[in-house]
């Protein structure tokens, strides 16, 4: 089964090697774009697909040529987010191991 | 001179190191080096079946999707998957995760998870047509080995099932 890999993680995905990805220059969390912003998102998709008809070459990574517009801050607060920051160190949010629903509806929904 | 790495310069045009920001967190914390999965070799290649115009996709996310309705991932090495029709709008779909900023994702889980994006990019013929399952899952997991033991082979068996079905000639990952 041939996969396409679209990743906003340059070094993660680099890494793992799979044999077709492709890169956007945007946040964890933003891989397709802007919420509620469908033309640049199905813009990104369409790169992504024809990158990915193009290429040849096992554990080839292409870059979308995607990114926000401006000076790139989003990056200073992506790489600067946790320890010394001044908030007292470790962001990390707690691993609990029940399920974390993003409404109360949808637990209720789930029986749960 | 060191220079703290929250304090780094940060070049625009380069893309976020996250391993070498990760290695400089635990390293400030006191913590073992945390072991990114790596694969050096060559990894297998699979030509494309058919053209994209003529494949039929299938949306695998790691972004922590699910449907109201079905119980939500936890946030300690769930492996489980979930399976979320593609023929609806995404109105229902949810997000949770414990390693990315949930707020924008929540607001139109198509920019993790996009699966009204695809459906239109079939009406418009750049893809053959979309799986009528997408998988959501976790990629939150801290275990590499159950990750390749429990949730590789689960979204395998999938995928596989679905090609063999007629229901999918190209997987789309999309991790977070």
């Amino acid at each position: 089964m041939p996969t396409i890999c679209l990743t906003a993680a340059y070094s993660i995905t680099a890494s793992v090697n799979p044999p077709r990805a492709t890169f956007v220059d945007l946040p964890l969390g933003n891989t397709v774009g802007r919420p509620h912003d469908p033309e640049f998102q199905r813009d990104l998709l369409r790169r992504a697909f024809a990158a990915a008809e193009a290429m040849v070459q096992p554990g080839t990574i292409t870059d979308l040529g995607v990114g926000w517009d401006g000076d790139g801050s989003w990056k200073r607060f992506a790489s600067s987010t946790g320890v010394g920051s001044g908030d007292g160190g470790d962001d990390r949010r707690q691993r609990v191991d029940t399920p974390q629903y993003q409404y109360e509806s949808d637990r209720l929904a789930a029986g749960g | 001179m060191w220079v703290p790495w929250h304090h780094w310069a940060v070049d625009a045009s380069t893309p976020v190191d996250y391993i070498a920001l990760t290695r400089a967190q635990y390293d400030e914390l006191g913590y073992p080096p945390y072991l990114w999965a790596e694969r050096p070799d060559t990894p297998p290649w699979t030509p494309l079946r058919a053209p994209m115009a003529e494949s039929n996709v299938a949306l695998i996310g790691s972004g922590g999707a699910y449907l109201s309705g079905q119980v939500a991932f936890h946030w300690n090495d769930d492996t489980g998957i979930r399976r979320i029709p593609t023929s609806e709008p995404a109105t229902d779909i949810r997000v949770t995760h414990f390693a990315y900023d949930l707020v924008p994702a929540r607001e139109d889980p198509n920019i993790v998870f996009p699966v009204d994006r695809l459906r239109e990019l079939v009406d418009e013929g750049v893809i053959g047509g979309l799986a009528p399952t997408a998988i959501g899952c976790m990629g939150g997991i801290y275990s590499a080995r159950r990750t390749v033991e429990e949730l590789a082979p689960a979204i395998v068996a999938e995928v596989l099932a679905m090609r063999d079905a007629g229901e999918a000639d190209v997987a789309l990952l999309v991790p977070v």
